[in-house]
């Protein structure tokens, strides 16, 4: 088993972090991960990406052209990974920040406002787990539940008062998306 | 212990540090900044050395000077920030004393950029600073190896009384995994009679690189090759995969060796018989090993994120007995696997010659490609 994900966006959107919690989630499942940031000069502010693979055996490369699962944040990162994303696989679209509909039929788009969903929770922060917790709707291999055991298990303690609002926007993101796959005739 | 997700250049500090690491010197550079920036933090934390140098060539001296004292030592750079050190490594190397030094490879020559590349394979194994003196060069190609090479790497340069080199590129400084630290160990300074620690009570030592009569110095060279041979017969490390029943062998270090085993599975998963061979050290070279993996095979190719250097140590041991190919990603580029996938395939046509210098038909396919 082997999994790759892809999650970009603009420099703040917490891009990076999104990442991070799905690679602990699977290395407390017991499985072996990679984080890889795209890492340059041009970073702040501009485009961040990492790519998050999940395997039950030695993972090789760290890094993947076309991934069977992406999040796209932003418009740039809907264009750039709905041209990559491998046939069949599922792209996680921050629906506040498109303006356009997906054109490729091979693959499953999934639109979740993150930001309003975040902004209800009561944190525009929040966007990165809303979209996290869409993701979850499309693999097996790392569930809601561990997502969140994995939030508190490292989550530094002074961040601690801030899991109740991560949990409730993980799980908005996961019901929300879960909608949109239920529209998806079978 | 149980694993913690670590990035790489933060495992490497703290690798260091739980091998007994007591002094580190440094100056900061992109992609390695986070070694340095770990130990500023952990080492007083600790009540031991650390030192940001007023650029590297003041880091790699005090390295140098500390390295006589006896004591764990190492510093850290990027590909630029190592070319500054060369005079001082080899200042080390002819004073016969351990020392260790990461290189978190990026893009070059100049300046360059601050992306993964493996273009310092030449530097780091055939020397880079004058004179004639061998060294141990160690390429890991995950957080977790990279951890392990670390104590490894103090143990074998105390061994030989030699540098060690530890070389990875920008992606493994960057990336995070699962890796399980070694225990903390106490600090355990082991007395060697080499060292300059304080003459109290004993005989003055004198440690120094210089040999003004050149049959000492020629003595002293063939003193180093000796002891190199030793490290040839011992240290030889590497990691093989499928190449049991491999009709053909891909080699690759580090990343560029990693990625070529996800290209392996799927040409596996395709029925061709196909291996990985990955050193581990660059420098000893297993050569032994692809020896007698050539005699089982009936292509090569070489895999690299430079434009062919570790190429020249595979052709020294295959000398022509089976078709090399090359396929390269330089200037801070990391292939796809299904680059190298495509360069398997082209492996396995059956129509390849063995040829002098394998980057030829290379450059032509890249600059047929762009």
């Amino acid at each position: 088993m082997q999994k790759e994900i892809i999650i970009a966006g603009f420099g703040g959107q917490g891009v990076l972090f999104g990442g991070q919690v799905l690679a602990y989630a699977a290395m407390d499942n017991g499985l072996d991960v990679t984080w890889i940031p795209s890492y340059g000069p041009e970073m702040r502010g501009g485009t961040a990406n990492c790519t998050v693979v999940i395997a039950d055996r030695e993972i090789g490369s760290p890094t993947v052209k076309n991934p069977p699962l992406a999040i796209a944040l932003n418009l740039p990162s809907f264009d750039k990974y709905e041209e990559l994303l491998a046939p069949g696989g599922t792209l996680i679209v921050n629906q506040s920040m498109v303006d356009r509909a997906a054109k490729r039929t091979d693959i499953h788009v999934i639109l979740v406002p993150c930001n309003e969903i975040a902004e209800e929770i009561g944190d525009r922060k929040l966007l990165n787990m809303v979209a996290v917790g869409a993701l979850l709707t499309a693999m097996t291999e790392v569930k809601l539940e561990d997502v969140e055991k994995a939030l508190g298990g490292h989550l530094p303690a002074r961040h601690k008062h801030l899991l109740p609002k991560n949990f409730e926007a993980l799980k908005r993101g996961f019901e929300h998306a879960q909608k949109e796959w239920d529209k998806i005739p079978a | 212990m149980p694993k913690e997700l670590w990035k790489g250049n933060e495992a490497i500090a703290e690798a260091a540090v739980r091998a007994g690491l007591e002094a580190y010197f440094g100056y900061p550079i992109t992609p390695q900044t986070e070694i340095l920036e770990f130990l500023s933090r952990r080492m007083p934390e600790l009540g031991r050395s650390f030192v940001q140098a007023e650029s590297e060539l003041g880091a790699i001296n005090m390295v140098y000077g500390a390295a006589c004292t006896g004591v764990r030592v190492m510093s850290s750079s990027s590909s630029p920030g190592v070319s500054l050190m060369m005079e001082g490594l080899s200042y080390i190397a002819g004073t016969e004393i351990p020392a260790v030094l990461v290189n978190v490879m990026r893009g070059g020559p100049g300046l360059g950029n601050i992306a993964p590349a493996q273009s310092d394979y030449n530097q780091a194994v055939r020397g880079g600073g004058h004179g004639d003196y061998p060294r141990i060069v160690l390429a890991p190609a995950s957080v977790q190896e990279a951890i392990d090479l670390m104590g490894l790497s103090f143990d074998l340069a105390e061994k030989y009384r030699m540098i060690t080199m530890v070389i990875l590129d920008g992606s493994v400084g960057q990336m995070m995994e699962p890796a399980e630290m070694p225990a903390l160990k106490e600090i355990h300074r082991k007395g060697f009679d080499w060292a300059t620690d304080g003459a109290m009570n004993r005989e003055r030592r004198i440690l120094s690189s210089i040999y003004l009569n050149p049959y000492d110095e020629e003595k002293t060279n063939l003193r180093l090759l000796k002891r190199w041979k030793d490290v040839q017969a011992s240290e030889v490390r590497y990691k093989e995969y499928f190449l049991e029943d491999a009709k053909y062998i891909v080699i690759g270090f580090g990343t560029a060796g990693r990625v070529a085993l996800s290209a392996v599975r799927e040409a596996r998963a395709q029925g061709i018989k196909v291996g990985l061979l990955r050193p581990i050290t660059v420098s000893p070279f297993p050569h032994e090993v692809l020896d007698q993996l050539t005699g089982q095979a009936e292509a090569i190719l070489v895999t690299e994120m430079n434009m062919g250097q570790m190429l020249d140590d595979v052709l020294l041991t295959v000398r022509g007995r089976v078709p090399v190919e090359f396929y390269g990603r330089p200037g801070g580029v990391v292939p796809f696997h299904d680059e190298i996938l495509n360069e398997i395939h082209r492996l396995t046509s059956g129509t390849l010659a063995v040829r002098t210098d394998p980057r030829e038909s290379w450059l032509t396919r890249m600059t047929a490609a762009s």
